[in-house]
């Protein structure tokens, strides 16, 4: 591990001000994630700009909708009752991420931010686009049962990690950003950067912008949800898989609405419009389920070791839609 | 750097890399707790921060300044073994044990939660205002502790007994006094 200065910031101006110092300083939130990739020297950074003292609050408006400070912990954001009782798939994805010791420290923002898992861009003795622009990637024809399926390039494979961070996208979550410019928000879902030729680039923020909260919009029908997460083992494990799902059903049977996003198969959290799409105004059955998932899965391809994770993909989200469709009969 | 650690204040200079892990064995020599893959995969390195569990190997010291922490050397008191020590030795809840010290801290932390009413993925109904436990969930909620012996059956047995055990919880009051 390299050599930093540590400073804890006690508001976003300060930490924004710290980060004005040099482009190598960089957030430290829980840790979980960046201390581990100090060690492997993967993050060299100059400069550690501690936020867990940032806003932390989680707070539901009159509205239903849901602010969140992004310093909440995991856990708390979990254990939180208005999550469980109104986004129940949100408290679903995060206790499938990780173990009870990392979900206690690990911050919203952070998990947000966290990078891929991809054992070549762990390895530097590997090569890897997104450790160094042009490098080659050594996961296109390596192991690479856990890489993507939708959304890659010949650049890069990987996948993000977060199951949080899916069931946010299904739910249309706003960040909040703060940065030397001021202030911004955009949705999740156009946060994180597929690879194409730049993989280095993971997401839309500038390099003094920091997350200072997330923002749930009200969502009724997110009562009615859940996150079904498929992988190698049945507990502290990545997705191989993973489907975060909402369903409102009218009367008649009928898909009145549907939230659905992926998680394992692509280099950012994957909101599933075009399944939504195809399902809206159909009768909620097995075979609209399976039309949809072929259509969401249309253009995935796989690698020498996932091809198996495009008709997963598929059955899970049939399994999940299934799932909730029996729970509203 | 300041700390409580099992209720005595120290005050310890450490390189701004060391982590709480490496501060704790190597420079304050509180040895029980463990260093296994040191990227926080095996639970081994498992300690209290204000009673909540983490993995100290992915812990910055530099991070945890003026925090009270316990270990397992802070769980027995007046020469008596914590309940939950008790009943590890009598489920044979390890074999080599180089796992145990983590797997007890982590297990006082996971009863802290479950007192709490914090659910895991494998709770049916988020909204119980009490939730069962049961082996499924202890199971679950001590998947960030891995055993290479295998004692998983034992460690399940006494941490089942231990649960229903009225001293077992949060222990910071107790490592304090």
């Amino acid at each position: 591990m390299n050599i930093f200065s540590y400073e804890r910031a006690s508001d976003a101006n300060a930490a924004i001000a710290l980060k004005k110092a040099g482009l190598t300083a960089k957030y430290l939130g829980g840790g979980t994630n960046l201390v581990d990739l100090m060690r492997e020297t993967v993050e060299q950074p100059e400069v550690l700009i501690d936020v867990t003292q940032l806003p932390a609050e989680i707070e539901q408006r009159a509205d239903g909708s849901l602010m969140i400070g992004a310093a909440a912990r995991n856990t708390a954001l979990a254990a939180h009752p208005a999550v469980r009782s109104d986004f129940p798939l949100l408290s679903r994805s995060i206790l499938a991420g990780a173990s009870a010791q990392i979900r206690n420290v690990a911050t919203v923002g952070g998990n947000i931010l966290q990078r891929t898992r991809c054992r070549y861009f762990y390895d530097n003795a590997a090569r890897c686009n997104k450790r160094q622009r042009q490098a080659g990637c050594d996961a296109l024809e390596g192991f690479n049962r856990h890489h993507a399926i939708l959304g890659a390039s010949e650049a890069c494979v990987a996948t993000h990690p977060s199951d949080m961070s899916v069931a946010l996208v299904a739910l249309d979550a706003v960040v909040h950003l703060q940065g030397l410019a001021g202030t911004r928000s955009m949705p999740l879902r156009d946060l994180h950067r597929l690879p194409g030729e730049h993989p280095e680039i993971e997401t839309e923020l500038q390099p003094d912008e920091l997350i200072t909260a997330v923002e749930i919009p009200p969502l009724p029908f997110a009562s009615h949800s859940t996150y079904r997460k498929v992988r190698d083992r049945a507990s502290y494990a990545f997705a191989l898989v993973s489907v975060a799902a909402a369903l409102d059903l009218d009367a008649a049977g009928r898909v009145r609405d549907v939230r659905l996003a992926l998680g394992g198969v692509a280099h950012k959290p994957w909101r599933a419009a075009k399944a939504e799409a195809a399902l809206k105004g159909q009768p909620a059955n097995t075979d609209s389920f399976r039309a949809a998932a072929e259509a969401e899965l249309a253009d995935a391809v796989g690698l020498r070791d996932n091809a198996f994770k495009i008709e997963l993909a598929k059955r899970t989200i049939v399994a999940v839609l299934d799932e909730l469709k029996g729970d509203n009969a | 750097m300041h700390f409580i650690i099992n209720g005595e204040a120290i005050d310890v200079e450490a390189d701004i890399r060391t982590s709480l892990l490496d501060l704790m064995r190597n420079t304050l020599g509180f040895t029980g707790t463990k260093k296994g893959c040191d990227q926080g995969a095996c639970g081994a390195c498992t300690v209290l921060v204000e009673g909540e569990r983490i993995n100290s190997c992915l812990a910055l010291a530099v991070q945890y300044q003026g925090c009270s922490i316990t270990t397992v050397e802070g769980l027995a008191a007046n020469g008596n073994l914590h309940p939950l020590q008790q009943a590890f030795i009598e489920h044979d809840g390890f074999q080599c044990g180089y796992c145990t010290p983590g797997q007890l801290c982590s297990a006082i932390g996971m009863a802290g939660e479950i007192k709490r009413n914090i659910p895991s993925v494998v709770t049916g109904d988020l909204s119980a205002k009490g939730i069962p436990i049961d082996e499924l969930e202890i199971r679950e909620r001590m998947s960030g502790n891995l055993c290479r012996c295998g004692a998983y059956n034992g460690i399940v047995e006494a941490i089942s007994e231990a649960l229903a055990h009225p001293t077992v919880g949060p222990i910071e009051e107790r490592a304090r006094a």
